[in-house]
């Protein structure tokens, strides 16, 4: 059995309820996939089960909901677990995992600055990559870009 | 440390804006930082100067026209980004394991490549940061002889847009072998010049030595990563962890160092650019007949994430796709825009003559920091 399976089995018995759903990736990744209320239990679990890097933190818009996606790497057990983490798409907020993993603070600001997801309990949540009167959240799906002056996309735009 | 709460307490520092246009910054962004005479009490680095919104530009292209994009993220390291989004694609496509041995080989060499001209590049700055001139020029020189080589590769110096979903864009020309071999060998053998030059002299000593401690905690809690990490003594080199390409066929050891200053830094990146040098000869040698790329889907549907060892750490792309064409949401992990939010912390203490060592020994590459 690969490490992948045995942290999947891990995480399987300490949140039997709280995983939607759990899959191995590649031998040496997994994905859980978990409601934004189940996620600090979770990633404090993950953090004293020698967890400790946060590779990543990204937010998707899918319309219908958010979802903000955390990498998190184990260097020691060279394993890494990705968290899918689902947000309602009226109320777009989700717990701060900044006190478990420094290295979240600018992905998370990141995250607010362009696709607006608010981050509770993060120490400074401001705009990081876009100026700080700047009104929108440019990621979002809602935001238009203008492919009227792109060259090449413009016939396909229309089609798909 | 006592000083440093007294001169907050009593108000006597002052704050100084290193850049946004400061030799020190190698690009475009401001770091805030505030002096209690030479102590640095607080460092704020200031972001965002060269933001181009790559991210949300991928989002109406299809999914090779991104490359494009991606070369622009590092122009000095362009194809180890690209290479980072092809993975990421392939993976969504879920043509991972038919890509075709050649192409797994050329990717190795052109990443290799690519890395060594990266590092050089960083030498080149660093030089001139701490005073040493002939540094830039002798690094300036050597980079060009591998640019070259990336040339005869794919077709031009910078902003190469080689690699592709399914393999590579072309193949090597007859002679490439051969040239590359020579200009390798003779490189190795230049290594040990610049270990005169910067590594026994004693002034680049004193600048260095000391000076920037990254503990390894402290990195992996902020997520430092690359060679920055690996000064600290980390064990994380991705090409080792989670090999990707033919990295698993190949031998080498990744470069460690314990003492996580900047002095350790520079060894790191010296040390891989042997490890590079000798990755290239190996995979010159077992570079396997065939084809260089294979067919990959115009359209793909679902999540992938895929991470490669950049020149300046983990590079990580989570890629979706909603079955049309084009990417539904690319998201840049940029491993230069984590170390960046551990700056405050490793500021804190050090002298201000001291910062521009520290930040020029951390590599930042702005292109990739503000995407």
């Amino acid at each position: 059995m690969g490490v992948a399976e045995e942290v999947k089995g891990e995480l399987e018995a300490k949140f039997p309820k709280e995983l939607k759903s759990s899959q191995v990736l590649r031998p040496r990744a997994i994905r859980v996939r978990i409601d934004r209320k189940d996620l600090l239990p979770l990633a404090k679990h993950l953090k004293a089960a020698g967890f400790e890097h946060c590779s990543c933190i990204s937010a998707v818009d899918w319309v219908t909901r958010y979802e903000s996606v955390y990498h998190i790497t184990s260097w020691r057990r060279n394993v890494l677990v990705e968290i899918v983490a689902e947000i309602p798409h009226d109320d777009p907020v989700i717990d701060s995992v900044y006190a478990v993993w420094h290295g979240a603070d600018y992905h998370e600001r990141e995250a607010w600055d362009l696709m607006g997801i608010r981050y509770e309990g993060h120490p400074n949540l401001e705009r990081i990559l876009l100026p700080r009167d700047f009104q929108y959240h440019p990621l979002r799906k809602d935001f238009p870009q203008e492919v009227d002056r792109q060259y090449i996309s413009r016939r396909k735009l229309g089609g798909g | 440390m006592a000083e440093v709460g007294a001169a907050a307490e009593h108000g006597d520092s002052m704050w100084i804006n290193m850049g946004p246009q400061h030799p020190m910054t190698h690009g475009l962004w401001n770091l805030k930082v505030r002096v209690d005479g030479e102590i640095v009490v607080e460092a704020l680095p200031e972001i965002g100067y060269l933001h181009r919104g790559v991210e949300k530009i991928s989002e109406v292209r299809e999914f090779h026209k991104v490359i494009a994009l991606t070369d622009r993220l590092c122009y000095v390291s362009s194809i180890t980004w690209s290479h980072a989004y092809c993975l990421a694609v392939e993976e969504l496509m879920g043509v991972t394991d038919q890509i075709p041995p050649r192409a797994r080989y050329l990717r190795v060499i052109s990443n290799e490549l690519q890395r060594v001209a990266s590092h050089l590049m960083w030498l080149a700055a660093y030089g001139p940061d701490l005073g040493i001139l002939t540094g830039l020029l002798w690094a300036l020189r050597d980079r060009e002889l591998f640019l070259d080589l990336i040339q005869a590769m794919t077709g031009m110096r910078m902003n190469q847009n080689y690699p592709r979903p399914g393999g590579v864009r072309n193949d090597i020309p007859a002679t490439f072998e051969r040239d590359c071999t020579k200009v390798v060998k003779h490189f190795m053998g230049k290594l040990d010049e610049y270990e005169d030059l910067l590594g026994s002299n004693k002034t680049f000593h004193m600048r260095t030595k000391g000076v920037g401690v990254i503990s390894p905690e402290e990195g992996t809690e902020w997520g430092v990563t690359g060679p920055n990490l690996r000064a600290s003594g980390v064990a994380c080199d991705l090409r080792k962890l989670d090999p990707y390409d033919a990295y698993d066929e190949l031998s080498f050891e990744q470069a460690l160092d314990k003492d996580g200053d900047s002095f350790a830094r520079y060894a790191v990146r010296m040390e891989e650019m042997r490890t590079s040098c000798d990755l290239v000869l190996q995979a010159l040698k077992k570079l396997p007949k065939g084809p260089y790329r294979m067919k990959a889907p115009r359209r793909a549907e679902g999540e992938a994430y895929r991470r490669t060892e950049d020149s300046r750490g983990e590079a990580l792309f989570y890629v979706c796709g909603d079955g049309s064409d084009r990417p539904y949401r690319v998201k840049i992990r940029s491993p230069i825009f984590c170390t960046m939010s551990a700056v405050p912390t490793i500021m804190r203490g050090e002298r201000v003559a001291d910062v521009i060592s520290i930040m020029g020994s951390l590599d930042v590459c702005v292109g990739e920091m503000d995407k």
